[in-house]
């Protein structure tokens, strides 16, 4: 009856083993039946397993990084010693009195069954956030870091070992979070610390997969800069007219729909390379992958098919994948099946970047911030809506022609938009 | 049945958890409703802190009078005769505090707006209760209700508290008469508190206890001053024994009570006036209907689960202080109190306290705050140890507060300085608590304390010293 032993449960179809991201406890934890007890990551989504029981935790197995397989033992408990050592009281343990003397028996729970872990791999649990008592803070620094909604382990503390001030919570919160504490309150402090953080989970699966794109795929990248004023004109005019079920119209829209118009004249850059094999599978199907920061790194959430959508379906697909991605509810089917990928860091944008291809796709193209600029136009300066967009192409399939003939097409679809509704 | 009141917030029991909840909800604009079947004040206002405090303070004050009545008298004075306790009188003085201190607990509560209805309550369903008061039933509906029930002596079966030879801890502040000898069962906190205080009254004071050590909370050096207080000062204490029950002896007048315990395989026994039953305390979970209100126990079903902003299962109903787990201290139940009101008038609130101080008002007093040096060790931090003893403290010294061999002790993370725990041990040290807890909630280091000037001359500068010593350069001690 004592002892319970917890195998790593089928968390997902197909899934035959998983990496452990973190673990909630350590051998000698008192848990309760639902409490969070391990972080187990499989290919895109990592899933927080709860406690099948109220025990003792009495073993572990798996360090964190490594792969466990489905049912291969995972942590054994003792349920019944939780029962005994929780039911003398910690603060005046009073032995006299014989257990079964008790006045008011407190009776060991009978271990309940096996607990599923949380059903599907689509709805991981958050990993509980980080309490807010272990960062050094004085109790009112708490208090209006609670009431501001902002979660101190985020904070940078300037103060000596690291204790947040109120300067470091007025400039967090002065900077929406971009600044993340106040300068040191002594210049004069070296930082001599080295902080070593193990690559494990996505982090690894993200290094991993950049090593493979990076390392094999030749790239070369190409910039173009785009007047957008007229699509800019056009997107004011259909958001203001939305209705409230309808998301609000971003570029990106517009731009998966100008590529998957023009994909079939271009469709060298749609495209799989299979090097390995020596094959390229060409794609009729535009789907295409939105490189996605979460919480927990880099995510591409796939919006299949746009060659069969309008502007508010596409905006409404990439708004449902990407908060899919963010909130860790993406399904593997909304994480996979990417024909082309668009990276765009929105209000980051920047001027230009050199994207790193999604292997095993064939191009990538970035879109930066639009801005309004001073450009000449028939001898005359005026000011125009100016958005720069860069892009990548795996050059052992694709030529620098043919590249550059994608992305210039794509700029007279953007320029004039009317001909991506044609 | 008669009227069904409603209301924002109704609190279960007015202890120092459900007074201080009801106060802070009705300042916030809420309508409150407070229900105490006893006196508001709770066990520790009527039956515990406050009186047995209140009969330490008088044990001590005879304790001083005893030394100056003796031969060659002390500190240069002299009492002619010998003092004298009448108990009687002693429980009515420690009576009228505990009433005024009642009242002051009504008058705060209607002074904020907060309506105390005085009956026992019995809830029907998680957010429906009735409550029986002389005027007759009285039906409440609550938005949110906060479980303030607090907790109970516990009985031993074989032989429970008839407060006339067994006595609880509340028989115990309520003597007719000093006893000339006692046995204590249970070597906790209670029960030494209780013990001392007799013992400078004295009474034969002979404690049982089950475990190796007697106050088994605190650690081997915090507890070895108490140890030899009660060695110097006649009481016996008999560690790993077991109480096994108790008989009346005697007729009439000359009756007595016989504890018979075993220790190391044998029996024993002694014949003593009264036994004071001290071996622990369970929360008051049975009786007012908390089965019909669906909230969820902990593991082991003792408590009810709670967490960090003392929510329980179900959505409205809270729970503090003693009933909501350990540690069953008063302050603690304050301090949740008041956090639960501001929650439920919808401010961001966390029980995020970096330590829950606790004191034990033995002779010496014993403080403990934050972490031991071996509970920082086994949670893994390298730490460094300061210890300063009272016996260099000058303002000790003038109090004789240094007579009982006391220290405070300091540790604190040897890589940043930041201090994890202070504890001491050392008459007249309680007090003294407010300044370590407050370093360790505001993340102090070792230098913040260290460029704090602390008064001379002051029993708060061993703190001071303590803390240099833990850096390497005390200046009053090697």
């Amino acid at each position: 009856m004592g002892k319970h032993v917890f195998k790593l449960p089928d968390i997902g179809e197909g899934v035959v083993e998983g990496e452990v991201v973190q673990w909630h406890v350590t051998a000698g934890d008192a848990v309760t039946e639902d409490d969070p007890i391990v972080d187990v990551m499989t290919d895109k989504a990592t899933v927080t397993i709860p406690s099948p029981v109220t025990g003792i935790v009495t073993s572990l197995s798996g360090e964190v990084g490594e792969m466990v397989a489905v049912g291969s033992t995972l942590v054994e408990f003792d349920s019944d010693a939780a029962a005994a050592s929780a039911s003398e009281p910690e603060v005046t343990p009073e032995p006299e009195v014989e257990p079964e003397a008790e006045s008011s028996p407190t009776p060991a729970p009978a271990p309940e069954p096996v607990a599923e872990p949380t059903p599907t791999a689509a709805k991981p649990a958050p990993a509980p956030a980080a309490s807010s008592s272990r960062v050094l803070a004085s109790p009112a620094i708490r208090r209006r870091a609670r009431e501001g909604g902002v979660d101190l382990a985020q904070v940078r503390g300037s103060g000596p070992a690291g204790r947040v001030r109120h300067a470091d919570l007025d400039a967090y919160i002065a900077a929406d979070g971009a600044v993340t504490g106040a300068a040191p309150s002594s210049y004069s402090t070296k930082r001599t610390e080295v902080t070593e953080v193990k690559v494990v989970g996505l982090r690894r699966k993200i290094a991993e997969q950049m090593t493979i794109s990076k390392s094999t795929i030749p790239h070369f990248s190409y910039f173009e800069e785009v007047d957008v004023t007229e699509l800019e004109a056009l997107r004011q005019v259909l958001n203001s007219s939305r209705d409230e079920s309808q998301p609000k119209l971003t570029y990106l829209p517009f731009i998966m729909l100008a590529l998957s118009r023009i994909m079939p004249e271009h469709p060298e850059c749609n495209a799989h390379y299979d090097d390995q094999g020596g094959v390229v599978a060409r794609h009729g199907a535009v789907n295409i992958g939105i490189a996605t920061q979460t919480g927990r790194g880099l995510y591409v959430p796939v919006v299949k098919h746009v060659e069969a959508m309008d502007a508010w379906q596409a905006a409404a697909e990439m708004q449902r994948v990407a908060s899919a991605a963010r909130d860790g509810t993406a399904s593997l089917e909304d994480l996979t099946g990417s024909t082309f990928t668009i990276t765009s860091l929105g209000r980051d944008g920047g001027l230009g970047a050199t994207p790193i291809i999604n292997h095993p796709e064939v191009a990538i193209l970035g879109v930066h911030k639009a801005r309004e600029m001073p450009v000449v136009r028939e001898g005359q300066i005026v000011v125009r809506r100016i958005m720069n967009l860069s892009s990548s192409f795996d050059h052992r399939v694709v030529d620098g022609a043919d590249g550059a003939a994608l992305v210039q097409h794509l700029r007279r679809m953007l320029e004039h938009p009317a001909l991506i509704f044609m | 049945m008669g009227e069904t009141r409603r209301c924002d917030v109704l609190v279960v029991g007015a202890g120092p958890g459900g007074y201080v909840a009801a106060i802070r909800a009705a300042q916030l604009g809420l309508s409150t409703v407070i229900v105490e079947a006893d006196k508001a004040g709770g066990t520790c206002l009527i039956r515990g802190c406050i009186p047995s405090k209140a009969i330490i303070h008088a044990a001590e004050r005879f304790e001083h009078l005893g030394q100056h009545a003796s031969d060659g008298g002390h500190m240069g004075i002299f009492v002619d005769g010998e003092p004298k306790v009448d108990m009687a009188a002693m429980v009515s003085w420690k009576d009228s505090i505990v009433e005024r201190l009642n009242k002051g607990v009504e008058a705060l509560l209607k002074g904020a707006g907060a309506e105390l209805v005085k009956g026992w309550a019995t809830f029907e369903g998680p957010k429906r209760c009735t409550v029986e008061t002389s005027d007759g039933t009285v039906g409440i509906e609550a938005e949110n209700v906060i479980i303030a029930t607090g907790s109970s002596h516990i009985d031993l079966p074989f032989m429970p508290c008839d407060e006339e030879f067994v006595l609880s801890s509340t028989g115990a502040l309520d003597l007719e008469r000093l006893p000339k000898s006692a046995a204590i069962v249970g070597g906790g906190y209670i029960g030494l508190e209780l013990g001392c205080a007799l013992a400078k009254l004295g009474t034969e004071v002979t404690v049982v206890e089950g475990l190796d050590s007697i106050l088994a909370i605190m650690d081997a050096e915090l507890r070895r001053p108490l140890e030899i207080w009660l060695k110097k000062h006649g009481v016996s204490v008999h560690t790993n024994a077991l109480a096994r029950g108790a008989e009346i002896k005697g007729k009439g007048a000359a009756r007595k009570v016989e504890l018979t315990f075993e220790k190391g395989g044998e029996e024993q026994s002694i014949k003593v006036d009264k036994i004071l039953v001290t071996v622990g305390r369970k929360p008051n979970t049975k009786g007012w209907g908390l089965e019909n209100m669906g909230v969820r126990m902990d593991a082991a079903g003792r408590f009810i689960r709670i967490d960090r902003r003392c929510r329980t299962s179900v959505p409205g109903i809270y729970a503090i202080g003693d009933v909501a787990g350990e540690p069953m201290l008063a302050h603690k139940a304050s301090a949740q109190g008041e956090m639960v009101a501001e929650i439920i008038a919808g401010h961001e609130r966390e029980f995020d306290k970096v330590a829950i101080p606790a004191i034990v008002f033995t002779e010496p007093e014993i403080i403990s705050v934050g972490l031991t040096p071996q509970e920082a060790e086994e949670r893994g931090e390298q730490v460094i140890v300061g210890k300063f003893p009272l016996a260099a403290s000058g303002r000790a010294l003038s109090i004789e507060a240094e007579k009982t061999g006391g220290f405070v002790r300091v540790t604190a993370r040897e890589s940043d300085h930041v201090i994890l725990g202070v504890q001491a041990v050392g008459t007249h040290v309680a007090e003294m608590h407010a300044e370590f807890v407050l370093a360790l909630e505001m993340g102090a280091l070792l230098e913040d304390v260290a460029g704090t000037v602390h008064a001379h001359p002051t029993m708060s500068e061993a703190f001071h010293e303590s803390v240099l010593k833990t850096l390497g350069h005390a200046i009053h001690i090697g």
